[in-house]
């Protein structure tokens, strides 16, 4: 392979996005526009029209149908991607069971946005964390480079025959959707070498009629097969270290493994997040640290599959460990919170909180950060709403 | 790192003023962002962006609330919004408008031009609707020395889809005319 040639524009997380589905060679895209994801698609759109992308470019009159035309067109063979957004994942709910159940590896961008009412068009991340059981492994982009980054590896991972599932790559509603900064674009040639055509085993050949997904008797293969996707799902891990450092070494690029962990060596408190609100929280840590503060930051990277092994070893030695949510559940502490306790459980000895922040768009500050650390060290084991209530 | 709050109204195009200023500082090697506060996108309401420079990769992500500088696009913002809120004492603010037009001056450096007229002067925009953006970055470039007016120049014509020669134009008068207070 060639060596990379690489360049770097200042860019936003959208048209970072757009322009990794463009290195991606793919043939298919089909999307129904929502703020804040709609810039994504208007720019493929463009790219599809002017010639730069050789596409097809589906229209449709929702997030159902953009999803079911998109799982046709890969199971032709045609590598297919869509976008989408809050409401309209909701939408999707459906269709995002049948991509995973009949292991389509299609990559979807989120722009993570609230879920109403009341009406928000701001960031959150609730409407994805609601997808985590739909079969999807899922990424969170702190940068605009990861979010143009993860289209291209998700493809790698998500078409690897010991997968055979599809990925969803997050970023957070204008903080990176609509914010500009440099980006290194990937050398296109070596990005399309690196992915190859999609190659699927099964396929829709109208020479050769079959059935997907029809209907199977309580004695058929119906529980095996969900068996197969759990197990896919859970040996991935490995598979995808593997490809991150793969893609590190020919890109030149810098994504971390399925987490990142930022001064955790010596760290006696530390929080954990998903997405780019962990830059905000990495400031803070540097600056605690520069007071002598020994405060760390795991980030999630990877959300699905579930990163256990990683946060296991990163949370050795803590005093304690705060997760924090930019997510909603009701009746039960929030799901990264269960998740990173259900890694931990009698596997490591450390006190873990919950906090969540930023629901709605509501800006998340240094303050903020600054309080969860106080609150790790002197705070109750309560779940605890940040900046709420307060003006 | 230095932070930059810009206040306009919808269609005044605020928001590509951050783009471009933060495409200047990149073009001489700094690392940026730049962003807007969104709002409900509607033609003449008050809109907010951000722009923040810095020798090393920028990790904040909130939105700026001690800018080092403001420019206000519009004055007659300045009735409706409190445009200094925040800003450092030594700070820097740039306004559309005539010397005099900022009420407590006093405390900052202070750059006024009449972007609205050099737009119009150079066919940006329509007298309803004047597109001042560029050309009040002639005028950042002056009183803030943080990008060099020729950096201000080759970021708007990497940026503008069209008119480019004009905004340049718009950009060099601004800076020739921009009194300082």
């Amino acid at each position: 392979m060639e060596a990379v040639q690489s360049s770097r524009r200042i860019m936003t997380g959208n048209e970072a996005v757009a322009t990794g589905v463009k290195l991606s060679k793919v043939k298919v895209v089909s999307a129904y526009p929502i703020t804040p994801q709609t810039t994504i698609v208007e720019k493929l759109a463009d790219m599809v029209a002017n010639g730069e992308l050789d596409a097809k470019y589906i229209e449709v009159e929702s997030e159902h149908s953009a999803m079911a035309s998109v799982i046709a067109s890969e199971l032709t063979g045609a590598r297919s991607y869509t976008a989408s957004s809050s409401h309209g994942i909701l939408y999707m709910h459906e269709n995002l069971h049948w991509a995973a159940g009949m292991r389509v590896p299609l990559v979807m961008s989120v722009v993570n946005r609230a879920i109403g009412p009341p009406w928000s068009i701001w960031g959150e991340q609730t409407d994805t964390f609601n997808q985590k059981d739909t079969g999807w492994m899922q990424v969170y982009c702190e940068s605009n480079q990861e979010a143009m980054d993860s289209v291209i590896l998700g493809y790698k991972i998500a078409e690897n025959k010991k997968i055979l599932l599809p990925l969803m790559n997050m970023l957070d509603a204008f903080t990176l959707s609509h914010t500009s900064e440099p980006v290194e674009i990937r050398d296109e040639k070596t990005a399309h070498d690196y992915l190859g055509d999609l190659d699927l085993d099964f396929k829709i050949d109208y020479k050769n009629p079959a059935g997907y997904g029809s209907l199977v008797a309580p004695d058929g293969p119906f529980m095996e097969m969900k068996k197969d996707m759990r197990d896919s799902m859970y040996n991935a891990a490995g598979i995808i270290r593997e490809e991150i450092s793969n893609f590190n070494n020919l890109f030149e690029a810098n994504l971390p493994g399925l987490t990142e962990n930022f001064m955790m060596e010596d760290a006696d408190y530390a929080l954990i997040t998903a997405g780019a609100i962990s830059s905000t929280a990495k400031y803070t840590v540097r600056k605690l640290r520069e007071k002598g503060q020994k405060v760390g930051l795991i980030r999630l990277y990877f959300y699905r599959p579930f990163p256990g092994e990683e946060i296991l070893k990163a949370v050795k030695g803590l005093k304690g460990l705060g997760v924090v949510e930019r997510n909603v559940s009701y009746g039960q502490r929030g799901p990264t919170f269960e998740d990173v306790v259900s890694a931990l459980y009698r596997r490591a000895d450390v006190p873990v909180r919950n906090y969540v922040v930023g629901l709605g768009g509501r800006d998340i500050r240094v303050k903020d950060y600054e309080k969860m650390f106080e609150n790790l060290v002197e705070g109750d084991n309560e779940m605890e709403w940040i900046n709420v209530g307060v003006k | 790192m230095y932070e930059i709050r810009f206040h306009g109204r919808g269609g005044q195009g605020a928001v590509t003023a951050s783009k471009i200023l933060a495409t200047a500082a990149f073009l001489e090697s700094k690392w940026v962002t730049s962003f807007p506060f969104f709002g409900t996108e509607r033609r003449g309401a008050p809109v907010t962006a951000f722009t923040r420079i810095d020798e090393k990769k920028i990790e904040l992500r909130s939105q700026i609330y001690e800018p080092d500088a403001v420019v206000v696009l519009d004055k007659s913002l300045m009735k409706v919004v409190n445009v200094t809120e925040g800003l450092k004492s030594d700070g820097v603010i740039i306004v559309n408008g005539k010397t005099g037009d900022l009420v407590e001056a006093g405390k900052y450096r202070v750059g006024y031009v009449d972007a609205t007229s050099i737009a119009l002067r150079n066919g940006l925009g329509d007298p309803s609707h004047p597109i001042v953006n560029t050309a009040i970055l002639g005028a950042f470039a002056k009183v803030s020395n943080l990008v060099s007016l020729q950096s201000i120049k080759n970021a708007t014509s990497d940026t503008v889809p069209s008119k480019k020669k004009e905004n340049v134009n718009a950009i060099q008068e601004a800076y020739e005319e921009t009194e300082l207070n």
